[in-house]
């Protein structure tokens, strides 16, 4: 039957589901895809930083993801370089950087491939915790800055001339793609979790003609991928986090078949 | 009603410049309830940066610009909304205000596409959407309407009736407009104020001032006037007064 770690795994796992869907369209709707494998390439920066500081892993995560967004935004003022390249620099050098760090540290026993890919068979109940706590939280502010965010996402100047401040919204938004990539770093890992935010998002895309819409199949379609995911990772003893992504890319590429037959049948 | 008007928006010597280069300098107007205020000039002469100013969307300005209201409608020049997102025109008209579905429909009505509603935004034509534009800035039911050029790209006919519109929402809604239009005729029939633009403020006053100003001459050409005298001429029954203008 089930064992305790592998319930434990689901709830870790549907939590992120749940959270990722709707951030993850606001990621593809604002174009941040890019700027979301940043914040996840500098975790493990945070994640080394928390070693040697002795520091809890999720605020350091958090930290230097927040470091990270404001130094690009300097960055960006000071050079005529393209967004895209700029994000690379950050994301390869702060990863770079992070695995320097991690040599020095001869003392410490570390999992790199751990923190890549995750580990979510090794979720404990205060991740648990934290995954759920946290998670809540986020959907809270997205929850109450859904309209002014939204109205940002569609038009900057539209929502500035009618009241909406966006330059505050667009802030808050990245502090929380920082605080998701923070609390679920140690599940699924700093290559997934864009995965994560990416895939359930696209393949709702595909099949809606909505936001509310897209938001909720995208949340659906993260908890199928995790839930595909990790019964066949336990199945065909596969390594559970990219068990999740390719279930995602499955579902993902069912979601392009349907739309083609549906355009078809309008036609 | 000899309430006076209210002012909505005060401009003084505004400018604002982008890498020390000025884009636009030394504006200053004022906008009351009920009354339309014109912005005319060539291609990049500012007519959408001063827009931008007034509505505070420009982080540093030179001057001062003060608003008396928050309700705000704004039908912007150049909107590029990402294809990639799904949204509805039911879903744009709610974008910055909760509005009923009355009021949503009443809307679309006014400006001749109710029967887009359910359509994907990305599915419409440039003209349909600048209505959808036009639609979503009026049903809020603002103070201020700020109008950058609003009827790009509408058929012949459809023009004529959203100046109409904007013309009727300004007497019964007592409602402020900005509005940048090319459409002189327009701008000198529907306007009771305009100013001129070419990187500052050229001339200003009431259209059959500005008409002969020599500046504005300047900046349209000759032919420019003609239209308008042209245009005033046909008229001319309703704007008995201004018999000076039939010169040709």
């Amino acid at each position: 039957m089930l064992d305790d770690f592998f319930i434990r795994a689901l709830l870790a796992g549907i939590g992120i589901a749940l959270i990722t869907g709707p951030i993850g369209c606001f990621v593809i709707w604002r174009r941040l895809s890019f700027f979301a494998g940043t914040l996840a390439h500098s975790a493990l920066l945070g994640v080394t930083m928390a070693l040697v500081f002795e520091l809890n892993i999720a605020f350091s995560v958090f930290l230097i993801s927040a470091v990270l967004a404001i130094f690009l935004l300097q960055l960006q003022t000071k050079t005529n370089l393209p967004n895209d390249a700029l994000l690379g620099l950050l994301a390869h050098s702060s990863l770079a950087i992070g695995l320097v760090i991690i040599g020095f540290l001869t003392t410490i026993r570390f999992d790199v491939m751990g923190l890549l890919f995750g580990d979510i068979l090794a979720v404990s109940q205060s991740d648990l915790l934290l995954i759920w706590g946290g998670g809540v939280f986020i959907l809270i502010i997205l929850k109450i800055i859904w309209k002014p965010l939204f109205a940002s996402t569609i038009n900057y100047d539209l929502a500035k001339a009618e009241g909406m401040n966006p330059d505050r919204y667009n802030a808050i938004f990245t502090i929380l793609m920082a605080a998701i990539i923070a609390i679920s770093i140690k599940i699924v890992g700093l290559l997934l979790i864009t995965g994560m935010l990416i895939i359930p998002a696209a393949l709702a895309r595909n099949i809606s003609n909505n936001p509310l819409q897209m938001v909720i199949l995208s949340t659906i379609g993260g908890l199928l991928s995790i839930l595909i995911g990790l019964f066949s990772s336990l199945e065909f003893n596969t390594a559970s986090g990219p068990s999740i992504i390719t279930a995602a890319l499955i579902l993902f590429c069912f979601s392009l078949i349907k739309f083609k037959k549906y355009s078809e049948l309008k036609k | 009603m000899e309430n006076k008007n209210k002012v909505l928006l005060k401009v003084e010597n505004a400018g604002v410049s982008i890498n020390d280069k000025s884009l636009v300098k030394g504006v200053s107007f004022e906008i009351k309830q009920g009354e339309i205020v014109t912005l005319i000039g060539p291609n990049g002469s500012g007519k959408s940066t001063t827009a931008k100013i007034a509505l505070g969307i420009y982080k540093k300005i030179d001057g001062k610009v003060k608003k008396y209201t928050d309700k705000i409608g704004y039908v912007p020049q150049k909107i590029s909304i990402d294809w990639t997102l799904p949204i509805r025109v039911l879903d744009f008209m709610t974008l910055t205000e909760e509005l009923t579905q009355d009021q949503i429909n009443i809307a679309l009505n006014l400006t001749g596409v109710e029967h887009l509603k359910d359509k994907s935004l990305s599915n419409l034509s440039g003209g349909e959407f600048q209505r959808v534009l036009i639609a979503r800035a009026i049903s809020k039911k603002p103070e201020l309407l700020v109008l950058d050029e609003p009827v790009q790209g509408v058929d012949f006919k459809g023009e004529i009736a959203l100046y109409e519109l904007i013309k009727q929402i300004s007497e019964k809604m007592k409602c402020g407009i900005l509005l940048i239009s090319h459409d002189l005729h327009v701008v000198m029939s529907a306007t009771d104020f305009v100013l001129c633009l070419n990187g500052h403020v050229c001339c200003s006053g009431a259209p059959h001032k500005v008409v002969k100003d020599s500046k504005y001459k300047e900046l349209f050409g000759d032919r420019a006037s003609n239209i308008l005298s042209l245009y005033e001429h046909k008229h001319d029954h309703t704007h008995s007064q201004d018999g000076t203008i039939d010169q040709k």
